[in-house]
């Protein structure tokens, strides 16, 4: 196979980890709203760990991306 | 018509200053926009308490407002005690936020797409965070490795764990940073591209079917404007975590 071709079909495969991301920050946002929804008063005080788990989980399918991005546009 | 998404991130020399070796060390592009960053931070802050009133303007209440939201997160992450890092972390969230959101406008630099500058400032949040930690606990701050109530059998593992986490506290953080200013500005030119490509091979047509990803060119600009705050808040929020970790090691 041509690196080339291999460097873009890696690419491609590398961008499947971001689906796991994105299901990890619908999970952390989706339950975050049913808590709110449940206990309003309490919701705000919770925000700074919402955002603190929105960021960890996002970091993992950002890593994915740049592995994509290496792969796209850093030669070899 | 080919897209170019990776120009708008070129680094240019505006004029150069001299050479160390073989290294040119020039004034770019990346160090104007880091500049004028700072100069519109400096000109909110200090037009905004010039006045002084008691009952704030316009410009005060941005400035009281962005005071009270990097306190009142400094305080709810890192205690009281966190307060005396107050003045790093609202520079860092100023200087993120503020170029990010210049980075925005068409045309413009963004300053933290590039990773050298999210890294540096990542490992001065790491650096401080172990400094600081071990000045002011001593060798009692590596509890932080070593979580309390966890079985003595899975322990190796979990410190292993723990230390491993910690060294790639400042990869994660500078490469969240980079990678979603980066990403953002990548798809809002990809999709500003089409309405080009569609005009340019079907004429007429192409220029009305271009509205749609220019609707959407749209919407994702106001993403990105949540993006870029976002993204700041979440880095100095962290920051704050970090910190206390060194405040108070062993929770």
């Amino acid at each position: 196979m041509e690196p080339a071709a291999a460097k873009l079909i890696g690419a491609g495969i590398a961008c499947i980890g971001m689906g796991g991301a994105g299901v990890g920050v619908g999970i952390i946002f989706g339950n975050y709203l049913a808590a709110a929804v449940r206990n309003p008063s309490a919701a705000q005080g919770q925000f700074g760990n919402l955002i603190f788990g929105f960021a960890v989980t996002e970091a993992l399918g950002i890593f994915s991306l740049l592995i994509a991005l290496l792969l796209l546009f850093v030669p070899l | 018509m080919k897209i170019d998404p990776i120009h708008q991130f070129n680094i240019e020399p505006l004029f150069t200053i001299g050479h160390i070796g073989n290294h040119t060390i020039a004034f770019t592009n990346s160090s104007l926009y880091m500049f004028l960053s700072v100069a519109v931070i400096s000109l909110l802050m200090i037009g905004g308490m010039a006045g002084r009133q008691l009952v704030p303007g316009r410009l005060q209440s941005i400035a009281e407002i962005s005071y009270e939201f990097v306190a009142s997160t400094i305080r709810s992450t890192a205690g009281t005690e966190g307060m005396k890092f107050f003045p790093l972390i609202f520079s860092l969230f100023m200087f993120i936020c503020i170029s990010n959101l210049i980075g925005i406008i068409p045309y413009t630099f963004t300053v933290s797409s590039h990773i050298i500058v999210t890294a540096a400032l990542a490992f001065l949040v790491f650096f401080t965070v172990l400094i600081y930690g071990i000045y002011k606990n001593g060798l009692k701050f590596f509890k932080i490795f070593v979580p309390s109530g966890v079985p003595i059998y899975i322990l190796p593992l979990v410190m292993f764990i723990e230390i491993l986490s910690f060294f790639l506290r400042p990869v994660s953080h500078s490469v969240r940073l980079f990678a979603n200013m980066l990403a953002g500005h990548i798809a809002l030119k990809v999709f500003a591209g089409f309405v080009a490509m569609l005009g340019v091979s079907l004429g007429a047509l192409g220029w009305a079917g271009g509205m749609l990803p220019l609707a959407l060119t749209v919407a994702l600009t106001a993403l990105e404007l949540l993006v870029a705050f976002l993204q700041a808040y979440v880095f100095a929020i962290l920051t704050c975590i970090y910190l206390n970790d060194a405040i108070h090691p062993g929770h």
